[in-house]
């Protein structure tokens, strides 16, 4: 019953091309598996296109809308043209969150390894998109307007201390919520396992279990929670590069 | 969910490991690079999925629906707006019918009451006639019977004087008489 167990990876079909670690492992089978669920599930959905949405199509186009209508209202209408890299951010990290709490199965976005590299992609993005948009305009967005000229060194300095941290902050929020969380739940299904195995004290074994179930409902909210934050965030910081010195 | 019961066996070897000896997986830099290069192929199958087929598709629909819904609407409002115009000519019809239905009872109305004045005054006028024609009989059998009633007290008088007298009465007196007392 050891908590830790579940985030391993494992190998099944070890491969190395030009002497990179390559395998396929559980993680890889997940996020394939993932990432083909979220393509029946947005364009399998709405594949017919009725006019009148059933219950999978109304869903499939609510979390367009909601992701369309989140970078709008963040980034604004030139935020839209990373619509789509958002929206793929948004539902791979919410469903991977969600197959988290499936129990057996294994979780990628536990793996600080998927976060960092995720919020590397977006800060990556920004830096890109700041210097290639707006060249050293860019470095606008490090001076805020409307600072008395004796704060400003200050000012600039933490900013470029918030924006060195946002990639850390990006992804350890969402890697340590989801560890925790999985590590707490299987720490109290334990309980429930070892309770009912000891005896006089299976009395006591549905208090876990209850506790358990509670948990349940609020990692499932976490899960949402976090993926949301993850794009929303993601949203803010594009719209730092697209409009700097705001 | 068949990849599960797949890696099941494995997982159950790697408990065996004593967990002090094992890096937490999390954070074992084996992993990064599977990780890492299966994430990215994911993650760029998924955006290429995504941008070039799913969202576009999901965006068509949407504005397929909203379209259709903006042309319904304003086909609404056209209908609306055609019933509204219905609805007033039928009202201004309904309404001239009433004023015209009115004029023609009220012409209806006087021409019938022109009628029967002159009925009316056609009888009056016949019946007046018709009395005038009796008072005039009456009358003239008044005077008649008036005629009558000299003659007949005359006669009374002359008879009543002859038998209180016994020899006959003076006509020319009793016609004295009679006049006086007929004035």
């Amino acid at each position: 019953m050891d908590p830790i167990e579940q985030f391993a990876v494992i190998t099944i079909v070890p491969l190395h091309i030009f002497g990179i670690d390559v395998s396929f492992t559980n993680a890889s089978v997940f996020m394939l598996c993932i990432v083909a669920a979220i393509m029946a599930f947005v364009y399998g959905a709405t594949r017919k296109g009725s006019l009148i949405p059933g219950r999978l199509q109304s869903a499939a186009e609510m979390s367009y809308e909601f992701v369309a209508n989140t970078v709008h209202l963040t980034s604004g209408s030139k935020g839209m043209d990373f619509f789509p890299l958002i929206f793929s951010i948004f539902m791979f990290v919410l469903v991977c969150n969600i197959v988290t709490l499936v129990p057996y199965s294994f979780s990628v976005t536990s793996q600080i390894i998927v976060t960092a590299a995720l919020s590397i992609l977006v800060i990556g993005l920004v830096i890109g998109i700041g210097v290639f948009r707006h060249g050293f305009g860019f470095l606008r967005a490090f001076v805020p307007s409307g600072v008395p000229m004796y704060l400003l060194p200050f000012i600039v300095m933490i900013e470029i201390i918030s924006f060195a941290t946002r990639p850390v902050s990006l992804s350890v929020r969402l890697f340590a919520n989801m560890l925790a969380g999985e590590i707490a739940l299987k720490v109290m299904g334990g309980f429930v396992a070892a309770l009912l195995g000891a005896g006089v004290a299976a009395i006591i074994a549905p208090l876990p279990l209850i506790a358990t179930i509670a948990l349940f409902a609020f990692e499932l909210l976490e899960a949402v929670l976090q993926a949301y934050v993850f794009a929303i965030l993601t949203c803010v910081y594009l719209n730092d590069a697209i409009h700097p010195g705001h | 969910m068949a990849n599960t019961t797949n890696t099941a066996p494995v997982t159950a070897e790697h408990s065996e490991m004593p967990a002090a000896q094992a890096p937490f997986p999390p954070f074992a830099p084996v992993n990064l690079a599977p990780l890492l290069v299966w994430l990215a192929i994911s993650f760029a199958l998924l955006y290429l999925l995504m941008s070039r087929i799913a969202l576009p598709h999901v965006e068509k629909v949407l504005r397929g629906r909203r379209s259709k819904i903006t042309d319904d609407l304003g086909d609404a409002f056209a209908r609306r707006k055609e019933a509204d115009e219905a609805s007033a000519a039928y009202q201004k019809t309904l309404t001239d019918a009433r004023s015209n239905a009115q004029a023609l009872a009220q012409q209806t109305y006087t021409r019938l009451a022109a009628e029967t004045d002159a009925k009316r005054k056609a009888l009056d006028a016949e019946l007046s006639a018709k009395l005038a024609d009796s008072e005039a009989q009456i009358e003239a059998m008044t005077a008649k019977a008036m005629a009558n009633v000299g003659q007949i007290a005359h006669e009374t008088a002359s008879a009543i004087v002859e038998h209180l007298t016994g020899k006959p009465a003076d006509a020319k007196v009793i016609s004295e008489a009679l006049a006086s007392v007929k004035s």
